[in-house]
């Protein structure tokens, strides 16, 4: 039967061929050697009709818990906030989503244009100089940053708070492998990086200290103590920093970070099990020529009007291969489109009143959890809008049990850190009401006597 | 000068702000409402607020409405890029994405309430694998670079694991970009092997190169000048008696599902790009995916987790300790998961073959029509796509750049321009299975009108775009006067 996606007909097929001077399509595959040519059909269910289809996929999303079927209390990486309508419908505009890499500038304005204003944004809320036009998610943004640290500085450690991601961690020890680049840990038994600790650690062969803040564990860092160790050792600082607190919390940039990295999800791209996401990379101008990533730069055409292109491209692996400053070509560029459009959305007020509301009603939710008999908080750190609870029950079965009232209550921390098996991650954005945080209080008590 | 309607437009949405103008909507606070600022110590609060735009929703529809006019699309343009696959991009795709149980599930959801996901992802895992014959598959690679890295890491991992350190990775001269890069990136040097004039592999000089310190051999195929490389088979026995392992890049997949696989040519690792070959949308420069294949003996290094199924359970498996480790915080691109699962249960083994017979046929039948007005870079018949050579234009002045810019102005986007490195003024068309005969009958005749204009009018090509939002761009002054983000002309 013809498939919808391909337009040519038998009698289009035979005129073809008739120019091109073949018989069959099969005369055309005469370098294939016949001892490698598969002889029967791929084994793979038989084509479904459009309906047939959807009810089946339909079926394969209902066994999930999703956070609209559900009241999300998820982070530790990926958060459930507003959304604002608008973006799905202009991401959803062929002329945006069905175009690649904008290599013919000329056609590709439209692109170019939202990656600058993108490039401006971040800029601004990171308080950086350069922004890229994406990586392919914080993780990675990460382990490119370690990598360029390594390059600018030519030295062979980094030392990483213990508050940064773990999955992060993994990411970026996977990039160190091929370099040989040592990853080393700076304790934070309480919550936050031990500073004082983290200052024994960091030396002459650090190329740079990571601090995430807030951190894993939803705790607020110290970024200019740590900016003055790293500088004080002749090492970058790399801030791990979520751009949608950006509205409320100081830009790294202010706090001396030299490359600030981060998970962009938050600005309007959807939680899509953890990816497609966007990694968010910014840095000091001095070290532009480092950077990984498309970069995007304001120009003028032949009469002099303005327009953009992609630029610095010396650096990037098309022109310089194996001596590229990365390997990455496709990016996330739809993503950063849907964060581009979120931040004129939300705009100047709109940021801060994400952040602020967030910050009440995670204070809010933990003064509120922690009056149930069996939870308290895990650590005294001052918190932005997620904090570890400490639960009488074992987390993993509390969240199980939730899931069954219509709650994801939160990321148990066993997986991540043995010590913290007790412990449930809770996030709360602006998207929660009284109502939901109240409700949730009250299964999660029954839940943990 | 105005070229067009869409010229007119020449806003950024900084330039459209008007302090107190707002576009978003956040319900009041319904908890007791305690200030960030007396929550929060101060020294963690920014000082000044981001200087971001202050804009209505409106405006904010119109102004991207309008710049999205400013692209050439696949839905807008025929877009013969070549190596990239610009196929038609199906809409039940982008719906089954956005189903909320796949787009608004967190990553972190336990197994037991996620288990569609994990079912879609461990099928797609399956279905790929049979596709390329390979044992096992990975679907966390975000892109084909980041696929590619993960396949050298995996063979570095390989041969460790046997005692033997082997140090550099062969890359024929006319590979992609990224080949080079990802290997580097994962420890390697590289070494750059020539290819024939015809762009087929020197098999005798690879096996006089094929030494004891070479772990990979990474290729691609068909070769980035569309061709079938008819001695393969006797390639990857070559490699494989030295000890060496055999990468193939998938961007080309697209010649030849159900036709032959990669692993049935003798290849250890591939990767698949599911924006090229699986219709997942290039998005202006992504998100793609790049799930990577391995044979039986590399799947211990597979990256973690690894999605596994126990009778009707599927499961995340981290217990892999030969793992390479991870790739990204999470799975993968779920998203374009979706998306390429959609596609491949739409066509089914008999569509899936039909594209590739039609992807083939329109390639060589647009290299037939230009074969008499170009230069051909290799003598067909040709896989998926073909390359030509500008070389007999450019002795009349019009280069490959020249033929791209004019192609715009005839209302089709531009072939990869010089690339492969090893055609001189290389124009590499990749119609795709999806274009009807008229769209390339159509684009045959504007690249016949552009070879004769050369010989006559070359001032309409040297003078091109003229139709565009924009005329040819002053890359040097981008370059040399790096301006990397807005900010307020005085």
């Amino acid at each position: 039967m013809a498939s919808r996606y391909i337009a040519n007909t038998a009698d289009e097929q035979k005129r073809m061929l008739g120019v091109i001077g073949a018989g069959s399509i099969e005369e055309l595959l005469v370098k294939i050697p016949a001892k490698v040519r598969l002889a029967r059909p791929l084994g793979l269910v038989p084509a479904m009709a459009e309906t047939d289809l959807i009810r089946h996929l339909k079926a394969l999303a209902g066994k999930n818990a999703d956070a609209d079927s559900h009241v999300c209390f998820m982070g530790a990486g990926s958060y459930d906030h507003y959304v604002p309508s608008p973006i799905n419908h202009l991401v959803s505009r062929g002329e945006f989503f069905t175009a690649y890499t904008p290599y013919q500038p000329e056609a590709s304005q439209g692109t170019l244009r939202t990656i600058y204003e993108y490039q401006t944004m971040i800029a601004e809320l990171t308080g950086m100089d350069v922004a890229n036009a994406s990586i392919y998610d914080g993780a990675s943004s990460l382990a490119e940053a370690a990598l360029m640290a390594h390059a600018v500085t030519a030295r062979n450690e980094i030392v990483l708070s213990r508050g940064v991601h773990p999955l992060y961690k993994r990411v970026t020890a996977t990039y160190c492998e091929g370099p040989g680049i040592r990853l080393r840990d700076a304790a934070g038994p309480d919550g936050v990086t031990d500073l004082e600790a983290a200052r024994k650690v960091v030396g002459a062969k650090t190329a740079a200290l990571v601090i995430q803040t807030p951190n894993f564990y939803g705790c607020l860092e110290d970024v200019a103590v740590a900016a003055e160790i790293a500088h004080g050792a002749g090492a970058l600082l790399v801030v791990v920093a979520d751009p949608v607190n950006l509205g409320v919390l100081e830009a790294p940039g202010k706090l001396g970070a030299d490359i600030v990295i981060g998970e962009g999800q938050g600005l309007g791209v959807p939680l899509s099990f953890g990816g497609p996401n966007l990694g968010v990379f910014a840095a000091k101008k001095e070290l532009v020529r480092r950077m990984p990533g498309r970069l995007v730069g304001a120009t003028v055409d032949s009469d002099g009007a303005r327009g953009f292109v992609l630029t610095l491209q010396t650096r990037e692996q098309h022109i310089r291969r194996a001596k590229a400053t990365s390997n990455i070509c496709t990016n996330v560029a739809l993503c950063a489109l849907m964060a581009t459009v979120y931040l004129a959305t939300l705009g100047r007020r709109g940021l801060v009143r994400v952040g602020e509301l967030s910050t009440a009603k995670a204070h809010y939710a933990a003064e509120r959890l922690t009056k149930i008999p069996g939870i308290s908080l895990r650590f005294a750190a001052p918190f932005f809008k997620e904090f570890a609870l400490k639960l009488a029950k074992p987390p993993e079965r509390v969240v199980t049990r939730l899931a069954k009232q219509g709650f994801l209550a939160g990321v148990p921390l066993k997986s991540f850190d043995r010590a913290l098996a007790d412990c449930l991650l809770v996030a709360v954005t602006e998207k929660r009401t009284k109502a939901e945080i109240d409700g949730f209080a009250a299964a999660l008590e029954k839940a943990v006597a | 000068m105005a070229h067009s309607a869409a010229a007119a437009y020449d806003k950024l949405i900084f330039e459209l702000s008007s302090p107190g103008r707002v576009a978003w909507s956040l319900a009041d606070a319904d908890v007791p409402e305690a200030d960030a600022r007396t929550l929060l110590p101060a020294k963690h609060l920014r000082s000044e607020a981001p200087a971001l735009p202050e804009v209505s929703e409106f405006d904010v529809v119109r102004h991207y409405s309008r710049l999205s006019r400013m692209n050439y699309a696949v839905d807008t343009h025929f877009y013969p890029l070549g190596s990239c696959t610009m196929k038609y991009n199906p809409r039940i795709n982008e719906d089954m994405a956005r189903l909320a149980g796949f787009a608004r599930l967190h990553p972190l959801a336990a197994e037991a309430v996620a288990q569609g996901a994990l079912q879609l992802m461990h099928e797609l895992a399956r279905d790929l694998a049979e596709i390329a014959g390979m044992d096992a598959v990975s679907l966390q690679p975000a892109a084909g670079a980041q696929g590619e890295f993960a396949g050298v890491l995996m063979i570095r991992a390989y041969h460790r694991s046997r005692g033997e350190k082997r140090t550099k990775v062969l890359v024929p001269d006319s590979a992609h970009g990224t080949n080079p890069a990802s290997t580097a990136l994962a420890g390697y040097e590289v070494v750059e092997v020539k290819s024939l004039a015809n762009g087929e592999v020197d098999v005798d000089a690879l096996a006089r190169t094929l030494d004891t310190d070479v772990a990979a051999f990474m290729i691609t195929v068909p070769n980035t000048l569309g061709m079938f490389e008819p001695r393969i088979v006797e390639i990857t026995e070559l490699c494989h008696a030295r000890g060496v392992q055999v990468y193939m890049d998938g961007a080309n997949l697209n010649a030849i599902l159900g036709i032959t696989r990669p692993g049935d040519l003798g290849f250890d690792v591939c990767h698949f790009n599911l924006h090229k070959t699986f219709t997942t949308p290039h998005g202006g420069g992504g998100p793609g995916a790049g799930p990577v294949g391995v044979k039986a003996h590399l799947e211990p290094f597979l990256p973690v987790p690894v999605v596994t199924k126990a009778g009707d359970a599927y499961a995340l498996d981290w217990k892999r300790p030969k793992s390479i480790g991870k790739l990204q915080a999470f799975w993968g691109n779920f998203g374009m998961l979706v998306r390429a699962y959609t596609y491949i249960r739409t066509m089914g083994p008999d569509g899936l073959r039909a594209v590739s017979d039609n992807a083939i046929l329109n390639a060589n039948y647009i290299m037939k029509r230009l074969e008499k007005v170009y230069d051909i870079a290799v003598p067909g018949p040709c896989m998926h796509e073909c390359v030509l050579s500008a070389r007999r234009q450019k002795k009349l002045g019009v280069t490959a750049t020249d033929i791209a810019k004019r192609l715009l102005d005839l209302g089709f986007y531009a072939p990869s321009t010089y690339f492969p490195l090893i055609v001189e003024e290389a124009l590499m068309i990749e119609p795709t299975e999806t274009e009807a005969k008229e769209t390339l009958d159509q684009f045959c005749d504007a690249m016949i009108q552009i070879a004769r204009e050369t010989e006559t009018t070359a001032a309409v090509i040297h003078d091109a775009p003229l139709t565009t939002p924009v005329r040819r761009l002053d890359q040097t002054k981008a370059a040399r006067e790096p301006d990397l983000r807005w900010s307020r002309r005085p």
